[in-house]
């Protein structure tokens, strides 16, 4: 068991996102800006009270659109002096830079922490379509540990790996494309009530299964859609964020994973290390999968949605496909309302942290047209393959 | 159409290059006799250094699949089948590879396939075709 579940101590106090457009006019930098600037006067602080900057996965090969902004160029940007920031790829996923923020002010190395995500790969792929293809990572051959075993099989897209879990799970556990399509058809539905998500038009089940294959049993609209947008968090000890204007959202638990040995095809295809990064975080907390009020997780493609259901507890393993049948369950609405902005899937690959600004937005209850009731517990979780990480919120 | 080629090291060029003798060679502990894969300086499991690449059947079943319709480069022929194989040896040794020389919609979890190089430059790729 853990000794010191230092996340308690930490709360989130603001929140901020730039447009998320398909493309942006603006840059990387200034689309980071917004949002940064945004959280923190959504906090009611001012750009001298950060003291920390945190980010997944920061400075990734000097402007890749996956990531283009580190922490230092920020900082530089912002005219921020901090004690602490740190960014980088290699963590438990997208939600590293919110861990690695919380770690930081537990530590004592910072009281408040700007966290963000800045993602411009719609821009990107205009400029170059292979922008974000697996064998675009590395020039000439592949050096890198994990890929370097797939792309000379003409694996060019996560996809490529990720539609194996799907075709494992269908096959383990006889899950139906009808019940799987529910999670592309309640993010869509999601996003009709959502003004900023890209994809609104309302999507039917035949809309969905007439849409073309992409990689077998994954249709194109199992696919998370391109963009650019930087979404920002601040977050804030627990006695700082008392006395600032939002009511304080703590961090209740953190998950966090990474499999043994480091593989996208060793891993189990069914359910990842979602089982880790759950059992983790809910040993870590008196709350149960019961409490929780909304889910917002990764969907980078639909099926790590319905892994992660799985995993963090809300159906038993393999019973995904018959928890969404229909889809009311997730709906608003419905016990267990998931991915209520519209998730990556219909309002934008904001990748990870888009998550934790929704259900922010919902335990706040500013999400107007979407608004869950009396919202207080929220789970958001990240990752795919072999690695992994979640938070539980709570309003406080 | 070019694949995209692994670069070489000391600790992966026998599993790329053991098929220019007809071999798919896997790295195997003297100590524990597990097989692991990717290859690695020890053994991950019982830590042991002699760790050594050697043949394996080249045998083993379709564990997952999918049929990729994306031409994700314009020289991709699509569809074309990817697969994780798990070869007989032990259970979870398995792999990335691509399963050839029949219709994608012949291909299962469960089939069995058998190893067939395919070779690229200084690569002996290790794809897989249906083993009767």
């Amino acid at each position: 068991m853990f000794e010191n579940v230092f996340e308690k101590n930490v709360a989130i106090t603001g929140i901020g996102q730039s447009e998320i457009a398909r493309p942006s006019q603006k840059t990387a930098m200034q689309l980071t800006a917004d949002a940064c600037l945004q959280a923190i006067a959504d906090a009611g602080l001012k750009r001298s009270d950060i003291d920390g900057v945190a980010c997944w996965p920061g400075d990734n090969n000097h402007g890749d659109p996956f990531s283009p902004i580190g922490t230092t160029a920020l900082k530089s940007a912002l005219g921020l002096n901090v004690n602490w920031h740190g960014g980088g790829y290699e963590g438990p996923g997208p939600l590293a830079g919110v861990i690695n923020g919380a770690m930081a002010i537990a530590a004592g190395l910072a009281k408040n922490v700007l966290v963000y995500r800045t993602i411009t790969e719609a821009s990107g792929r205009l400029r170059n379509r292979d922008a974000t293809a697996l064998t675009n990572k590395t020039t000439g051959r592949d050096s890198s540990y994990a890929w370097s075993w797939y792309t000379p099989f003409n694996v060019m897209s996560a996809i490529n790996l990720i539609a194996m879990y799907a075709q494992r799970h269908f096959h383990e556990y006889g899950t139906t494309p009808e019940q799987f399509a529910q999670i592309a058809l309640t993010c869509r539905h999601h996003a009709t009530l959502n003004p900023k998500a890209l994809f609104r038009t309302p999507m039917s089940m035949d809309d969905y299964m007439a849409a073309r294959m992409i990689s077998t049993p994954l249709r194109l609209f199992d696919c998370d859609v391109h963009c650019d947008a930087s979404t920002a968090i601040i977050l804030s000890r627990a006695d700082i964020a008392r006395d600032l204007p939002n009511p304080p959202i703590r961090i209740e638990a953190i998950g966090a994973a990474l499999n043994q040995p480091w593989s996208w095809d060793q891993v189990s295809l069914t359910e990842m290390v979602t089982r880790e990064v759950s059992d983790m975080m809910w040993n870590r907390t008196d709350f149960k999968p019961s409490d929780v009020d909304t889910a917002q997780l990764y969907d980078g493609f639909s099926i790590l949605t319905l892994i992660w259901l799985e995993g963090l507890g809300f159906c038993k393993r393999g019973e995904g496909g018959a928890f969404i049948e229909g889809g009311a369950r997730i709906r608003l609405g419905g016990e267990l309302p998931l991915n209520t902005s519209g998730g990556q899937l219909s309002a934008g690959r904001t990748h990870g942290m888009g998550y934790v600004h929704e259900a922010c937005t919902q335990l706040w209850g500013r999400a107007a047209g979407r608004q869950i009731d009396d919202c207080k517990v929220a789970v958001t979780a990240a990752g795919g393959g072999p690695l992994g990480g979640s938070v539980l919120l709570v309003r406080e | 159409m070019a694949r995209k080629l692994p670069q070489l090291t000391p600790e992966n060029s026998a599993f790329w290059q053991g098929g220019a003798k007809g071999e798919l060679l896997i790295e195997r502990c003297d100590d524990c006799q597990r097989w692991q894969h990717p290859p690695g300086p020890i053994c991950r499991a019982c830590g042991s250094r002699s760790v050594q690449s050697r043949p394996v059947s080249g045998r083993g079943r379709v564990y997952s699949f999918t049929i990729n319709h994306q031409p994700w480069t314009p020289a991709l022929a699509v569809p074309n089948a990817i697969a994780i194989v798990e070869l007989e040896e032990q259970p979870g040794l398995r792999f990335v590879s691509n399963v050839v020389d029949c219709p994608v919609e012949s291909i299962a979890i469960g089939m069995a396939v058998r190893v067939q190089f395919l070779q690229q430059d200084d690569v002996w790729l290790p794809l897989f075709v249906p083993a009767q």
